[in-house]
């Protein structure tokens, strides 16, 4: 009788064997499961979507468009409307960002072309890591003590001199813009330079030793080669930061003065959408939950929209790299 | 014979020394100044916040908050055991939920099928998850678990966390596990290992360190975090007793000390921001000892 050689099933000192049927079997319910895992998130997505959106469905169908161009809170007179949160939110996320655009493309460039010893460079990385690590409360804890006090007599000197200038159309009495754009500022910087600083250090070394080749300076070669050379990355982590920077919520609704508030002024209090939530649903009656779950549904729109766009930003420029 | 008339002056060779004077040097000198300036800047929060937490919590930090409840309103003394454990709780369950399943979609998404349709839209959506306000977490668990249980509960609040965990384990997984060289998992097959096996034995304690790191990472941003709990878990001034009742939590507590007007509640604010950071510092710490590579 032929006898397969290759069948090593029983053979003493043979540390290989072909899989038995048990083992089809978990094989397959694990490759299931895991299959299953991944599918969570897309249920997850939909289902977070289909919660919110219905909850605010009443809402909707009650307040109509209206609600987002009106910009009154009144639940005695069961009248809503967001606009003074969504400019809140905008205007915030905005000045945030084009300082924590300015001072974390800046500090990826300092992290990574070669200004610091590496031992050096590596405290500053932690530094700039700590910095995410901070929890919101706690920046709105110390802006509350460290910031107002610090930059009321600036803003108020600022007021006195050049109040006829909008921005400084105001004073700052305590909470208000200014203390809460800084703050979030501070909490947008890491992912801007952490994601700034990958995009750098995907430029391959061979087009910095060219540009070095033509007799460039240092900054020459990282303004006019490197930086160009990174865009796409760059703008992707201002888009990602821009959507951190809508979201975030705790900081903003200790510093902002949640205040139903349309103004250019940065001393001003004022609100945005994740603050109004986080101060009014916990003693929200029927009512005002329905309208809060519309505002909910229309920072989740903003807030998907922007971080869609920032992946996907992300997701071509590092294939273009790799090409 | 071509004859030459006149020869052509040598170009002059550039002066290749540098020169302080020269405008592109000055340039560049006040360029390299300048991002001194903004890294030293970028760090100043930092060690703002650092000191005040240890000049204006650490004055105030002794046995007694970890073992007393919230004052009420005049009341001197007091602490905030409650909520500590309350934040450990939640973000136990939270990673009951999110770290089995983070780490399996992570297989899934960088070893059982990473290019397939299904896993771009898991990824796309993960990566989109990750940038999701907390604040919103927070809406859709209160939308669907509080209404269902009619009450605030800490299985909700672990929830909320758990939602914000997820997406971070499972990208930081599949990193990990796609780091695993293919020829180890080759030498599984050859031995006649199913997948299952080979990921078992082969792929996961091999990428074991960079999922842990995922996971701590996870945990540390968790533990921070406030606005997913406000109106899941709520607060509570009382030791927690069950997993379906309004939970006390150390973020919730400091924003609720931090607007009152009595001296003793804003101490206990900083005092319980110093016990948070130090808790999320010592996960941020164990995320790197455990991601060290070992030679």
């Amino acid at each position: 009788m032929a006898v397969n050689p290759f069948d090593v099933r029983g053979l003493p000192g043979t540390a290989s064997a072909p899989p038995s049927a048990g083992d089809y079997l978990t094989d397959r319910v694990f490759r299931y499961m895991a299959a299953g895992a991944g599918i969570v998130v897309i249920l997850l997505v939909i289902y977070i979507l289909y919660e919110i959106g219905g909850q605010a469905m009443p809402a909707i169908g009650k307040y109509g468009f209206g609600f987002l161009t009106t910009a009154v809170w009144d639940v005695s007179a069961a009248r809503f409307g967001i606009l003074g949160e969504i400019w809140g939110t905008l205007y915030s996320s905005l000045l945030a960002l084009a300082i924590a655009g300015v001072f974390g493309v800046a500090m990826a460039i300092f992290l990574t072309q070669d200004f610091l010893h590496a031992r050096l460079a590596r405290v500053f990385r932690t530094i700039v890591e700590m910095l995410a690590a901070i929890p919101s409360v706690v920046y709105g804890l110390w802006g509350i003590y460290v910031v107002i006090p610090a930059i009321r007599p600036a803003a108020n000197w600022l007021h006195d001199a050049l109040g006829f200038i909008p921005f400084f159309g105001t004073s700052l009495s305590g909470p208000g813009m200014a203390p809460a754009v800084i703050v979030l500022s501070i909490m947008v910087l890491p992912t801007v330079a952490a994601i700034s600083q990958d995009a750098l250090q995907l430029v391959p070394y061979k087009v910095k030793e060219a540009a070095y080749g033509m007799g460039t300076t240092k900054w020459e070669a990282i303004l006019k080669v490197l930086l160009p050379t990174a865009s796409g990355g760059i703008f992707g982590a201002l888009v990602l930061g821009f959507g951190r920077a809508l979201g975030e919520t705790m900081a903003l609704a200790m510093l902002i003065g949640n205040s139903n508030n349309i103004s250019l002024s940065l001393f001003a209090p004022a609100n945005t959408l994740a603050s109004l939530l986080a101060s009014n649903f916990p003693e929200a009656a029927q009512i005002e939950v329905e309208a809060l779950m519309y505002a909910a549904m229309a920072l989740l729109a903003i807030t998907f929209v922007v971080n869609v766009a920032g992946t996907a930003i992300m997701m071509l420029t590092s294939k273009q790299e790799v090409n | 014979m071509a004859r030459v008339t006149s020869f052509q002056p040598a170009p002059a060779i550039p002066d290749l020394r540098r020169s302080i004077s020269d405008r592109r040097a000055i340039w560049n000198m006040i360029l390299t100044v300048g991002v001194w300036i903004v890294a030293i800047l970028a760090s100043i929060p930092l060690f703002s916040v650092l000191y005040m937490l240890i000049s204006r919590g650490g004055a105030r930090f002794s046995l007694d908050l970890f073992t007393q409840l919230p004052p009420a309103g005049f009341m001197p003394g007091g602490g905030f055991g409650n909520a500590i454990v309350g934040t450990l709780v939640m973000v136990l369950i939270a990673s009951l939920i999110s770290v089995p399943l983070g780490i399996l979609g992570g297989v899934f998404l960088g070893v059982l099928s990473p290019d397939s349709k299904l896993a771009a839209v898991t990824r796309f959506l993960a990566k989109t998850l990750t940038g999701f306000p907390s604040i919103l977490a927070g809406v859709f668990v209160y939308a669907w678990l509080v209404l269902a249980m009619r009450t605030y509960s800490a299985i909700a609040g672990g929830v909320a966390l758990a939602v914000l965990m997820l997406p971070t384990i499972i990208l930081t997984a599949e990193q990990a596990v796609r780091m695993v060289p293919q020829r180890m998992k080759d030498a599984a097959y050859g031995m006649g290992c199913t997948q299952t096996q080979t990921i078992w034995k082969v792929v996961l304690p091999t990428g074991l360190p960079g999922i842990l790191t995922g996971v701590m990472l996870a945990i540390a941003g968790a533990a921070g975090e406030s606005a997913p709990l406000l109106f899941t878990a709520l607060f509570s001034n009382f030791w927690i007793s069950s997993l379906r009742e309004p939970t006390a939590s150390l973020s919730i507590l400091i924003y609720n000390f931090s607007g009152m007007p009595f001296e003793n509640q804003i101490q206990l604010a900083w005092a319980a921001s110093l016990v948070l950071v130090l808790i999320v510092l010592v996960f941020n710490i164990l995320s790197r000892i455990v991601g060290r590579p070992r030679v």
